[in-house]
C-alpha cells in the first residue's frame, strides 16, 4: 500500500523524445495530462527534454519517527520528488521500530499529511528488529506494510530467518533481507583488499555478504518464498543470485549507484560520505554489478538513501555511522558516469530505475499510456549542474557527490497525476 | 646550527608516509642528521622555533612519542602545550571537532596528534590552519615512527638502498608496520612481512612488500624488525594461545643471526614476541630509535614549519 497526501490532480502537457523501455516506446510524443490521467498521446516534436516514466525507489530511510532532524516524511518526500520519483518505500529502522501496527498506522496516517510522493512503508520481520521473535506479520500486512525487512542489520539467526520465510506465506508480502554475517563484518568498516589494508580500518570482507545471500537464497528456495536482496555490493553474491535465477528462484535484487560507481580506494580520502554499508567494494565488484545489471539479473537500482546529521559525520572515519544520501543525485550520478560513458544505456538505467522495482515489489507500473494515472518524469540530458550542500531538499546533505558536477537534471516530476516538482 | 639543506618540495603536514616522496624523507632525515649534532654540545637549545607554538593533542596513552615531541618542541625553543584526553574537556564528551576549532583559537603553529581513531589528524588538518603532525591514528599511520626508524636504520647500517628488513608479529594491528612499509619501500630497502596468517592484512603485498607466515624467512634479512603482541588479541581468536605465538614467532638468540641487528618500536614484551636476551644484546636498536625519536621529531616539526605549504595531495578518486 502507498500512501500519500490527498492533493489536486494536475492538467498539463509535456512533449520531447519520450522512452519507456518497458514498452518499447522511443518517439518524439506530446503527452497531455489531463486531472491527473493520461488523456492522449500523439506525434510530437523533439524537445529539450527527455520523458520517461517516473522512478520508484525500493530503498529509502525516512528516519521518522525518531531522527526527525535528519529527515522527515515531508523533507524525504520532497527529495523524492526532486529526484524524479513516483513512489518511495520506506525502511523500518526507526525508534521506535516500525514492528507494530500501531507504529505503522500512526506513520501512515503521517504520509497522509505529509507525503508528496506515494510512500509504502515496510515493516520490521523481528521485533525490535532483535532477531528474537518475528513481528505480528499478520497484523502488519493488514495495516498496509509494503513488505518485510530488518534492514541496518541482518536476519542473524537461520533458524529465525527461516521462521520468517514460512510465516510471511499469509500474507502475500516478500521479505527484503539485509546479508550479513555479523561475525565477519565485525569491527570492519571498508572492503577487505589493499586499501583497507593500507588504511589499517577494520576489514568488513566480502564474504560478510555472500554467505547470508547463500544461505537466504538456500532457505528461500527450500521454503518455495520470494525473496528480495538488498543493497547487493559484492561478485560472490551477484553469482549466487545468478545461479538461483537459474534455478527458477523467485529472487530479486538490487544495487545502489554509490557502488555502480565508486570503489574503495575513494575511501583513501578518508571521507566519511564514502563510508556505507555494505562497503564500496573493487573495480572487480563493481564490474560483476554493472554486467548483472545490465543483464537484467539485477533488476533494481536504489538509492539507499540514508540520511544522517552532520555532527555524527563530522568525526574520523571509524566512528562515523554508515550510509550516504541518495534520492536527489541517483539519476544524474548514474547517467553521467555509467551512460555517458556508454557502460550502460538510457534504455537499461531508465528500466532498472522504474519498472524493475516496482515489478520486484509488485507496485503498479509506471507507464505512458492512454488512460493510466501520470507517473512521468521529464529530465535534461545535456543540463551540467554541480552538487552543493544546500541545494536539497533532503534535511541532510550527507552524499558522496558533494562538490562534483553532472550532468542530467530532472526538470518535472508528476507521482500519481499530481505534478510533484517542477525545476 | 649545522647546515641544513634547502627545503625542497613543500608540505604542509606530516599525516603519512602515503603523502611523501623520496626526496621528502631523504631531507627529514638528513635535517636530522645535522640536529643530531647540536644535541652534542653543552646547550642543547636551538633558536630556530622561537616564538612558534607546538601543542601535542593526545588521545590515547603514550610515553615515548609525547615525550619526544614535547621535548623535541622544547629544543628547538618553540612554546609547547600537551593536552591530554583524560581530565581534559574530552572527558566531557567535547567531539574532536570542538575540541580543535577551541585549539585553534589559540593559533597554534603546530598540533601534533595521537588518536585512536583512523583520519582524526585529517579532520584536524581540515578545520584549523595549524600544520598538523600525526602522532599516531588508529591501526592507520604512526610517520614519525617509521621515519626515526629509518634514521636509526641508516645510522647503523650506513645505507637504507637495497637493505632487507623483516618485520615480525601483528602486521594487521600495526600502524607502525604500515608506515614503516611504506617508507622502505620509498627509500629503496626491500621488505618482507612475517607473521601469522590471521595477523597479516589481506592486500598488504600492494604497499610494495613480500608475505611470510613461517619465521625462518627472516635469516635473510638485515634488520629484524619485531612488532609489539597485543594481549587482547587473544580474546578475539586471532591466535590460539600467546605461548604458541612466541613459540613460532618470537624472536629467540637462536633465531637472530650474526650481523642482523633487531628493532622494537616500544613497549615490549619481554618474554613474548622477544626474548629478553635479544633486547638486552648488542643486536638491538630499541635505544638508538629512541634516540632518533628526538632528532628526527625537531627535523620533522622543523621540516613543516619552514617549507611553503602546497595543497595537499589528492587522494579522492570518485570515479
Amino acid at each position: 500500500m502507498l500512501v500519500a497526501r490527498n492533493g489536486r490532480s494536475d492538467s498539463l502537457t509535456l512533449e520531447g523524445r519520450v522512452v519507456a523501455p518497458a514498452q518499447g516506446i522511443d518517439e518524439s510524443l506530446r503527452i497531455t495530462i489531463a486531472d491527473g490521467v493520461i488523456s492522449s498521446i500523439e506525434p510530437g516534436e523533439a524537445s529539450t527534454l527527455t520523458i520517461a516514466p517516473a522512478f520508484v525507489d525500493p530503498h529509502v530511510h525516512l528516519r521518522t519517527p525518531g531522527r526527525e532532524d535528519e529527515e522527515t516524511v515531508r523533507s524525504g518526500t520532497e527529495a523524492a520528488a526532486a529526484g524524479g520519483y513516483c513512489a518511495i518505500l520506506a525502511m523500518p529502522n526507526t525508534d521506535p521500530v516500525v514492528d507494530s501496527a500501531s507504529v505503522l498506522g500512526a506513520l501512515v496516517e503521517r504520509a497522509r499529511d505529509e507525503a508528496v510522493v506515494p510512500t509504502g512503508f515496510m515493516a520490521a520481520i523481528s521485533k525490535g528488529q532483535l532477531g528474537d521473535e518475528l513481528s505480528e506479520m499478520g497484523e502488519l500486512a493488514a495495516a498496509g506494510a509494503a513488505a518485510f525487512t530488518d534492514d541496518g542489520r541482518p536476519v542473524v539467526s537461520a533458524g529465525l530467518m527461516r521462521r520468517a520465510l514460512q510465516y510471511s506465506a499469509i500474507t502475500d508480502l516478500r521479505l527484503a533481507l539485509h546479508c550479513e554475517e555479523p561475525s565477519l563484518s565485525h569491527g570492519g568498516h571498508a572492503h577487505e583488499g589493499a586499501v583497507s589494508a593500507e588504511l589499517g580500518i577494520g576489514p568488513y570482507p566480502s564474504t560478510a555478504e555472500s554467505v547470508m545471500v547463500e544461505r537466504d537464497l538456500a532457505l528461500a528456495a527450500s521454503e518455495g518464498r520470494p525473496i528480495h536482496l538488498m543493497h547487493l555490493s559484492a561478485r560472490e553474491s551477484v553469482a549466487a543470485l545468478d545461479h538461483a535465477l537459474a534455478n527458477g528462484a523467485p529472487a530479486t535484487g538490487e544495487v545502489t549507484p554509490h557502488h555502480l560507481v565508486l570503489i574503495d580506494d575513494a575511501v583513501r580520502s578518508l571521507d566519511t560520505n564514502t563510508k556505507m554499508n555494505p562497503p564500496l567494494r573493487s573495480a572487480e565488484d563493481r564490474e560483476a554489478l554493472r554486467d548483472a545489471l545490465r543483464r537484467g539479473a539485477i533488476s533494481c537500482i536504489a538509492t539507499d538513501h540514508a540520511p544522517h546529521a552532520r555532527q555524527e559525520k563530522d568525526v574520523p572515519f571509524e566512528e562515523a555511522p554508515f550510509g550516504v544520501t541518495g534520492l536527489e543525485t541517483a539519476f544524474a550520478a548514474l547517467y553521467t558516469h555509467l551512460v555517458v560513458p556508454g557502460i550502460l544505456t538510457l534504455e537499461t538505467l531508465l528500466e532498472r530505475m522504474s519498472a524493475g522495482p516496482a515489478r520486484a515489489f509488485e507496485l503498479d507500473e509506471p507507464r505512458i499510456e492512454v488512460g493510466a494515472r501520470a507517473n512521468l518524469v521529464a529530465l535534461d540530458l545535456d543540463a551540467e549542474w554541480t552538487v552543493t550542500e544546500d541545494g536539497f531538499r533532503s534535511l541532510s546533505a550527507n552524499s558522496w557527490l558533494l562538490g562534483k558536477t553532472l550532468q542530467g537534471r530532472i526538470v518535472k516530476t508528476v507521482a500519481d497525476g499530481r505534478l510533484v516538482f517542477d525545476a | 646550527m649545522a647546515e641544513l639543506r634547502p627545503p625542497a618540495p613543500p608540505r604542509r603536514h606530516l599525516l603519512s608516509i602515503a603523502d611523501l616522496e623520496r626526496g621528502d624523507v631523504e631531507r627529514v632525515l638528513d635535517t636530522a642528521q645535522s640536529l643530531a649534532a647540536s644535541l652534542d654540545r653543552e646547550v642543547k637549545k636551538l633558536p630556530t622555533l622561537r616564538g612558534r607554538t607546538v601543542v601535542n593533542l593526545f588521545y590515547e596513552s603514550s610515553t615515548r612519542t609525547l615525550a619526544s615531541f614535547e621535548l623535541a618542541a622544547k629544543r628547538l625553543s618553540a612554546d609547547t602545550m600537551s593536552l591530554r584526553s583524560a581530565g581534559s574537556s574530552v572527558d566531557k564528551g567535547e567531539s574532536l571537532k570542538d575540541t580543535a576549532l577551541t585549539l585553534s583559537a589559540y593559533e597554534p603553529d603546530v598540533i601534533v596528534v595521537r588518536h585512536p581513531s583512523i583520519g582524526a589528524p585529517q579532520l584536524v588538518a581540515r578545520l584549523t590552519d595549524a600544520h598538523v603532525v600525526n602522532a599516531g591514528d588508529g591501526k592507520h599511520q604512526h610517520p614519525t615512527q617509521a621515519l626515526l626508524d629509518l634514521y636509526a636504520m641508516r645510522e647503523a647500517l650506513g645505507r637504507l638502498e637495497g637493505v632487507q628488513v623483516a618485520i615480525v608479529g601483528d602486521v594487521l594491528h600495526s600502524r607502525v608496520a604500515r608506515s614503516l612499509v611504506q617508507a622502505l619501500a620509498l627509500t629503496g630497502a626491500r621488505t618482507l612481512v612475517v607473521g601469522p596468517p590471521t595477523l597479516v592484512p589481506r592486500g598488504i603485498e600492494a604497499l610494495g612488500c613480500e608475505v611470510s607466515y613461517d619465521v625462518d624467512a627472516i635469516a635473510d634479512a638485515d634488520v629484524v624488525y619485531v612488532l609489539r603482541m597485543q594481549r587482547e588479541r587473544m580474546g578475539e581468536a586471532f591466535v590460539p594461545s600467546l605461548r604458541e605465538y612466541t613459540t613460532l614467532y618470537g624472536i629467540t638468540p637462536e633465531r637472530v643471526r650474526d650481523g642482523q641487528v633487531v628493532m622494537h618500536p616500544g613497549p615490549m614484551n619481554r618474554g613474548v614476541e622477544i626474548d629478553p636476551r635479544v633486547a638486552d644484546s648488542d643486536a638491538a636498536l630499541v635505544t638508538d630509535q629512541v634516540r632518533a625519536g628526538l632528532v628526527v621529531r625537531m627535523a620533522v616539526l622543523y621540516d613543516v614549519l619552514t617549507v611553503a605549504p602546497v595543497e595537499a595531495r589528492e587522494h579522492a578518486e570518485v570515479v
